[in-house]
């Protein structure tokens, strides 16, 4: 099959999809870059021109960036330690054999099939909300004052939904990987005298950890994007307390009408994101070898 | 020591019973093949002894102290998988050390076992690697190594050899053989496998369907077989068991004659056929008859220079001494 001919057949067939992809990517990082050194403002777009780095200075130094960025990875990580831990968990509980195995599994996996946006609703009208919600009738049920949940700790209730989204996700993964460990394994362990927990500690764990490194690598490639979440429930508030990178950017371009600071800001995400990559496989990649 | 025995043991997985009630002493020291055909529960017998199933009832006593209800680390048993089940992430170090690290032996005491079993096992030059670098003898070797650390009352072989080629089988089965007159401890092995059972044990015991059917020496099973499965089981090539008229005139139901005990002519003999295929090894030639009107094929083992071929008719001969006699329930009649 690998002779000349038939590579470079294979190369003509795969380079229609491979310049489509190439270009749907690299227009609009180029038309970002650009738009980034422009002066544009959608409230007077004739003042238009070159602008040199003051798009990028004006999105880093203002008051908000720092903010943003620490928000950004309290969301990032809460959402990773939460659905890493809870998934294991599940995951171990669900591979019991129990009546009704596959109706559980199912339901542990619908949160996936909803949209962000409508979970996100559902969550602050349904539980969050102090005068409505299930958690506001909790409280006062055992006799205390609700607690307002997106006012009082913004960040950490939408921790919360993204984790409940993303649950599903880490615990299927973690699943399947547990069900592919060999019970033998499993069996010696146990004859060669290690307890449950310890079993769980040098045999499971490790089998598990090629998975736990995908479920880490791609969740945070996703996390980092999370913006319909906080859109719908504190639109980035109250103040700036629930405002990542992505939702600064969009208040740049969206709520300012300033298209080139928005660019600049894209451009230092995609920075950003990069940097949190290239770490993150250095840290934990060795482990997909 | 070792001495394990199984008391009226049974053993059911829902509405199947697997087990019936079972007796059988293993002495100190002994080494113990269960030998059937597939399903016939002689790994889970083992998988009772070593703690990893429940037994439904019945009581199992290791060197006197009733171990029924005892989880499988304190049974001081260990166990070779078909699989060998080595950790995959661990170094071959470590899946040696792992035991004696659950059990808390002192480092030292650890380093020093390691390194005698990793000498036994001709396997030091491989401690750092892991398993997954590991050829399959290598893998068979790290796993009894994991065995021998714990310096248990009695070793549990499950079908350790039926994921190596034929060389390499031959070679671990030499290997294991020597490892039991060096440790002298009680081991108890599961085959399919009779070549193995035969070559291997000092007590085979024969099992079908949960029950068993002979517990003796592998020559007391060649000689003297109970039964007519027990007398096709063991033994290679199988015997050859006849009913019918030539049974009756021995009064039996069935006879069975062991291919090396017919002698076969070309010129004169007891009963006449065809030969069909014949197996030439070299130093023996094995022969199926047809056409006898006894069974199918008859097969015979002849030396490795006889001089007959497919087509060929001949006379065969058994051997009058050594003919089996089964009654109609299976059973050997003396």
């Amino acid at each position: 099959m690998a002779t000349q001919a038939s590579r470079s057949a294979a190369r003509l067939m795969v380079s229609p999809s491979v310049i489509l992809l190439f270009i749907w990517m690299a227009v609009p990082l180029g038309m970002v870059i650009y738009y980034s050194f422009r002066r544009y403002r959608l409230l007077n777009p004739e003042r238009a021109g070159w602008n040199g780095w003051s798009n990028y200075s004006s999105f880093v130094f203002s008051p908000d960036f720092g903010g943003a960025l620490v928000n950004t990875l309290i969301l990032v990580l809460g959402v990773l330690i939460i659905t890493v831990v809870l998934g294991i968990l599940i995951a171990l509980l669900i591979d019991q054999p129990i009546w009704g195995q596959g109706p559980v599994r199912i339901l542990v996996i619908s949160p996936f099939f909803i949209m962000p946006p409508v979970s996100a609703l559902v969550w602050k009208n349904m539980f969050f909300n102090p005068s409505n919600g299930l958690f506001g009738e909790l409280f006062k049920y055992l006799g205390m004052r609700p607690f307002d949940f997106l006012g009082q700790a913004p960040l950490g209730s939408i921790v919360t939904i993204v984790a409940w989204e993303w649950l599903p996700f880490a615990t299927l993964i973690l699943l399947t990987a547990l069900q592919s460990l060999d019970s033998e394994q499993l069996e010696a362990a146990e004859m060669d005298g290690a307890p449950v927990l310890k079993r769980f500690w040098y045999i499971i764990l490790p089998h598990m950890s090629r998975s736990i490194t995908v479920v880490i690598l791609i969740q945070t490639i996703f996390l980092l994007g999370i913006f319909g979440e906080i859109l719908v429930t504190t639109a980035g508030g109250p103040g700036t307390a629930s405002t990542t990178l992505p939702f600064l950017i969009f208040k740049e371009a969206l709520l300012d009408f300033d298209v080139g600071t928005a660019a600049a800001g894209g451009v230092v995400a995609v920075i950003l994101a990069n940097i949190v990559a290239i770490f993150l496989m250095k840290a934990i990649g060795k482990n997909l070898d | 020591m070792g001495r394990i025995t199984l008391d009226k043991v049974s053993k059911s997985f829902g509405e199947v019973n697997v087990i019936p009630p079972l007796d059988l002493t293993i002495e100190d020291g002994e080494f113990v093949v269960f030998v059937g055909p597939s399903g016939c529960g002689k790994s889970t017998l083992l998988r009772l002894i070593a703690g990893l199933e429940d037994i439904t009832s019945g009581q199992i006593r290791i060197d006197g102290n009733d171990a029924t209800h005892m989880p499988p680390a304190k049974r001081g048993l260990a166990m070779v998988f078909q699989s060998y089940a080595l950790y995959p992430h661990m170094s071959v170090k470590k899946n040696i050390a792992f035991p004696m690290k659950m059990a808390g032996v002192d480092p030292a005491e650890q380093e020093r076992r390691i390194k005698s079993a990793a000498e036994a096992l001709n396997l030091t030059a491989y401690l750092d690697r892991r398993p997954g670098q590991l050829s399959g003898g290598q893998r068979q070797r790290v796993a009894i190594g994991r065995a021998i650390v714990r310096e248990p009352a009695a070793f549990l072989f499950d079908e350790p050899l039926s994921n190596l080629d034929a060389a390499l089988r031959v070679g671990m089965r030499l290997e294991i053989s020597e490892l039991h007159n060096r440790l002298e401890t009680t081991m108890i092995y599961v085959t399919h496998d009779q070549v193995e059972a035969m070559t291997m044990a000092d007590k085979i015991v024969v099992l079908q369907a949960g029950v068993i059917e002979q517990v003796g020496s592998p020559m007391e099973l060649y000689h003297k077989p109970r039964n007519a499965f027990v007398a096709g089981f063991i033994g290679s090539p199988k015997m050859n068991l006849i009913g019918g008229a030539e049974a009756a005139k021995h009064n039996a139901a069935t006879i069975g004659v062991r291919p090396e005990h017919i002698a076969v002519s070309a010129t004169e003999g007891t009963w006449k056929g065809t030969i069909g295929v014949s197996e030439h090894l070299g130093s023996d030639t094995f022969f199926h008859v047809h056409g006898t009107g006894l069974a199918d094929a008859m097969t015979i083992r002849a030396g490795g220079e006889v001089d007959l071929h497919h087509g060929d008719t001949v006379f065969l001969t058994p051997d009058a001494d050594k003919i089996h006699r089964f009654d109609k329930e299976g059973l050997r009649i003396e």
